[in-house]
C-alpha cells in the first residue's frame, strides 16, 4: 500500500432494490497533495463513487482506505465521525444552511470532528483568515449566508471544506452554477489554498475545459465498469 | 452551536412555527384553565364549611341534604319536628347545635332562620368566622343581617326596609311585615354572601297569619301582637351539629340515624363532600379528558407541521450529513426543534393563563362565587408543562424517524 491519501481496490457497489445500477472500481488513487479531475456525464456513477469515499454508503466488496484508514471496516457513526475529520465536502450550489450565519456556516464540519477543531487552533481567528484568503468582503462572518452571491456562498463553501486541514476534499460540480470568470476566479483561489496546504482534490464535473488545470484528469469510464439492466 | 442552528433554523420559518407554538399555546392555556377552574370550585366548596362535625335533617340522601343545608341548591323534601330537634339538641356528646330554617326568599336569594349560635359556629375556610362590615348580628324580631353579594345586589345599606317572600321565586310577599337590615356581613366566598339570614323566631313570625302556603283571608295580626306571642318553631329544615369529642361523632351519627320519632339523616359533610366529588368527577374527568385532547390535538398539528418541512429541508440535512452529522444527529435536532417549540407554547400558554385569570377572575367571583387564586405556578402545573413538552419529543419521532432514514439514504447527495 503507498501512502497515498485516497486508495480504492476491488470496489463493488449496487444500489440496493433499485433498477439494477452497479458501479465497479478496481482501482483509484490519489497522492498527498494531488488534484484529480474526475470527468463524467451526469448519471454515469459520479454521486454513487463520491457516496462511496464519503462513507455514507457501503460498498458491496473491496477497500476505501482514507489517510490510512480503510473505511469500509468502520461502523456507521465511526463513519461519519471520520468524514468530518478528514474530508472537506463542496457540493454544487446550495453548500449553506441559508439560517445560519457565515461564520456558523465555515465552523460547522468542526462540531463533529474533535481532532479537526484542535488541529483548526482559534477557529473564528482561521474562519477569519480563509474569508480574507477567499476574497470574501470584511465583516462577512456575522451576515447571514443566504445574503452571500452564489460566487461568495460558494468561496465560503471551500472556507468550509478548507478549515482545520483535512487531507481530502470532494468537490461535486463546484462551479456548474458559476460564470465561467466566476469559475477561473473560483478555482484559482482553491488551488492557492490547497497549494498551500497540500491538500489533496477530488473534483467531480462533466466539463472537460477545466483539465488543465488539474494533475491528473480521469474520465470515470476508464476507472469503472458501470452496469445498468433496466427491469 | 446545534442548539443556537436549532433556533436559528425555527426562527427561518417564523410563520408557521409561531402559528404552531400558538396552537399549543392556546391548548395549555385551556388545559391549565380547566384544570385550575377545577380546583379552585373543589376549593370554594370545601371551604363552604369548616368545624361542623355532622349536619342532619330529615332522611334524604346525603349529598341532597349537604347541598340544601349548606350550598343551598335544591331543596329540602321534609322538615324536621322541633320536638326532635330539642331531643337531639340535648344530647350528652352535643357541644353546639344550630338550627336552620329555610324556604323564604327575598327577591333571587334564600332566606335562612336560624339562632344567635349560627354567628357563633359557621365557620368556612379553615375556621374563619363571619364578621359583620357593617351594623349589628340580629337584635330585633323583625331584624335580619344580610350577606355581601346580597348587599351588593340590591343596594342595600344598614336600615332598609326588607319584605320576605313565602317559598321561592313566589309572588306571594309578606308584605305585612316588614323586616329590617340591621348587619351586612363581610363577603366570605360561600353561599352566606348570597343568603338573608333571620331568626328562627321570625319565620315563625312571618307565618302567624298564614296557612297552607296562602295569607287566611282578611286576618293581618299587628306587628306589635306579634311581639307579644310566644313565638314557638314548630319545624327546622336541618341543622349543624359540634361533637364534645370526635370520638363521638359516629355515636350521635348512629343515634340521628336511629331516632325513632322520625326517620332522620345525619351527614358527616367531609364524607358527603366525597361523595359529592364521585358524583362531579365524572363530568370533570370528561372536561380534563376534553382539554388533553385539545393539547394532543396541538402537538399532532406540530408533528404535520414537521413533516411537511421535511422535503424542503433535505437539503439542509444532506449538508449537515456532508459536514459528518451523523443520522441520529438529525433525528436529535429535529426532536430538540419540536421540544423547544413545546416549551415555549408551554410557557405563553402559561402567560396566556394568567391574563386570563386576571381578566375573569371578578366575573367568576360575581357571577359564580367562584374565587380563582392567582397563584405562582404549582408544582402540578409545572408537570403538565413538562408533560407537555415530553409529549411532544415523542409525537416528533415520527417525523423525526422518517428524517432519521430519509438522511441515511439521502446520504449527502439530495437527487433534486
Amino acid at each position: 500500500m503507498t501512502d497515498g491519501v485516497l486508495n480504492l481496490s476491488d470496489l463493488a457497489y449496487h444500489w440496493p432494490g433499485r433498477s439494477g445500477f452497479s458501479l465497479a472500481v478496481p482501482r483509484l488513487e490519489i497522492a498527498k497533495g494531488e488534484s484529480i479531475l474526475l470527468l463524467g456525464e451526469s448519471g454515469s456513477g459520479k454521486s454513487t463513487l463520491l457516496s462511496l469515499i464519503c462513507g455514507t454508503i457501503l460498498p458491496d466488496r473491496g477497500s476505501i482506505t482514507i489517510a490510512g484508514t480503510d473505511i469500509t471496516t468502520l461502523s456507521g457513526g465511526a463513519r461519519d465521525r471520520f468524514r468530518a475529520e478528514q474530508i472537506g465536502v463542496i457540493f454544487q450550489q446550495f453548500n449553506l444552511l441559508p439560517f445560519g450565519t457565515v461564520s456558523d456556516n465555515i465552523l460547522l464540519p468542526l462540531r463533529f470532528a474533535p481532532k479537526r477543531r484542535k488541529r483548526a487552533g482559534d477557529a473564528s481567528a482561521q474562519a477569519m483568515a480563509l474569508a480574507t484568503a477567499l476574497g470574501l468582503p470584511k465583516g462577512v462572518l456575522g451576515t447571514k449566508a443566504t445574503s452571500l452571491s452564489v460566487g461568495q456562498q460558494q468561496r465560503v463553501a471551500v472556507a468550509r471544506a478548507l478549515i482545520g486541514q483535512p487531507p481530502l476534499i470532494i468537490l461535486d460540480e463546484p462551479t456548474s452554477a458559476l460564470d465561467a470568470n466566476s469559475q477561473a476566479a473560483f478555482l484559482d483561489l482553491l488551488f492557492a489554498q490547497t497549494e498551500a496546504h497540500q491538500t489533496s482534490l477530488l473534483m467531480v464535473s462533466h466539463d472537460s475545459r477545466l483539465g488543465k488545470r488539474f494533475d491528473r484528469v480521469i474520465r470515470i469510464e476508464d476507472i469503472a465498469q458501470i452496469e445498468r439492466t433496466t427491469l | 452551536m446545534i442548539m443556537r442552528l436549532a433556533i436559528a433554523s425555527l426562527f427561518a420559518r417564523a410563520l408557521t412555527v409561531g402559528m404552531t407554538i400558538l396552537a399549543i399555546a392556546l391548548s395549555v392555556a385551556l388545559f391549565l384553565g380547566v384544570e385550575k377552574v377545577r380546583t379552585g370550585a373543589k376549593a370554594s366548596f370545601a371551604d363552604t364549611i369548616s368545624g361542623t362535625d355532622l349536619i342532619f335533617g330529615a332522611r334524604s340522601g346525603s349529598v341532597q341534604l349537604l347541598l340544601y343545608s349548606v350550598f343551598r341548591i335544591g331543596n329540602a323534601t321534609n322538615n324536621v319536628t322541633w320536638d326532635s330537634y330539642q331531643d337531639i339538641a340535648t344530647r350528652s356528646e352535643v357541644e353546639w347545635i344550630v338550627p336552620i330554617s329555610l324556604g323564604d326568599s327575598h327577591r333571587q336569594f334564600r332566606v335562612m332562620g336560624t339562632s344567635q349560635a349560627f354567628f357563633e359556629h359557621y365557620k368556612y375556610r379553615q375556621g374563619r368566622s363571619l364578621e359583620v362590615a357593617d351594623g349589628v348580628i340580629i337584635d330585633d324580631l323583625f331584624d335580619t343581617v344580610i350577606g355581601a353579594d346580597v348587599a351588593a345586589t340590591l343596594g342595600y345599606v344598614v336600615g332598609d326596609p326588607i319584605i320576605v317572600a313565602h317559598g321561592l321565586a313566589s309572588f306571594a310577599q309578606h308584605k305585612d311585615q316588614p323586616f329590617r337590615v340591621s348587619g351586612i356581613l363581610e363577603k366570605t366566598g360561600t353561599p352566606v354572601d348570597r343568603t338573608v339570614i333571620v331568626s328562627m323566631e321570625a319565620i315563625e313570625a312571618i307565618h302567624v297569619d298564614w296557612q297552607g302556603g296562602a295569607q287566611v283571608q282578611g286576618q293581618a295580626t299587628p306587628a306589635g301582637t306579634i311581639r307579644a306571642m310566644e313565638l314557638k318553631p314548630k319545624a327546622i329544615t336541618a341543622a349543624l351539629v359540634g361533637v364534645k369529642s370526635p370520638l363521638q361523632t359516629f355515636r350521635l351519627q348512629r343515634a340521628i340515624n336511629e331516632y325513632g320519632q322520625e326517620p332522620l339523616l345525619a351527614i358527616l359533610p367531609g364524607v358527603a363532600l366525597q361523595e359529592l366529588w364521585g358524583i362531579v368527577g365524572i363530568a370533570e374527568t370528561a372536561l380534563l379528558a376534553v382539554s388533553a385532547m385539545v393539547v394532543v390535538t396541538a402537538l399532532i398539528g406540530m408533528m404535520a407541521t414537521i413533516f411537511s418541512s421535511l422535503n424542503e429541508r433535505r437539503r439542509e440535512m444532506a449538508i449537515f450529513r456532508a459536514m459528518g452529522a451523523r443520522p441520529a444527529t438529525i433525528l436529535s435536532m429535529l426532536v430538540l426543534e419540536a421540544m423547544l417549540m413545546a416549551a415555549l407554547g408551554a410557557l405563553l400558554g402559561l402567560a396566556l393563563l394568567y391574563v386570563g385569570l386576571t381578566l375573569a377572575q371578578p366575573i367568576l367571583d360575581s357571577a359564580f362565587g367562584l374565587w380563582l387564586p392567582i397563584d405562582p405556578p404549582s408544582l402540578r402545573e409545572v408537570w403538565v408543562m413538562l408533560g407537555v413538552i415530553a409529549a411532544g419529543a415523542i409525537v416528533s419521532m415520527v417525523p423525526a424517524l422518517r428524517a432519521y432514514r430519509m438522511s441515511l439514504a439521502d446520504g449527502m447527495m439530495v437527487k433534486t
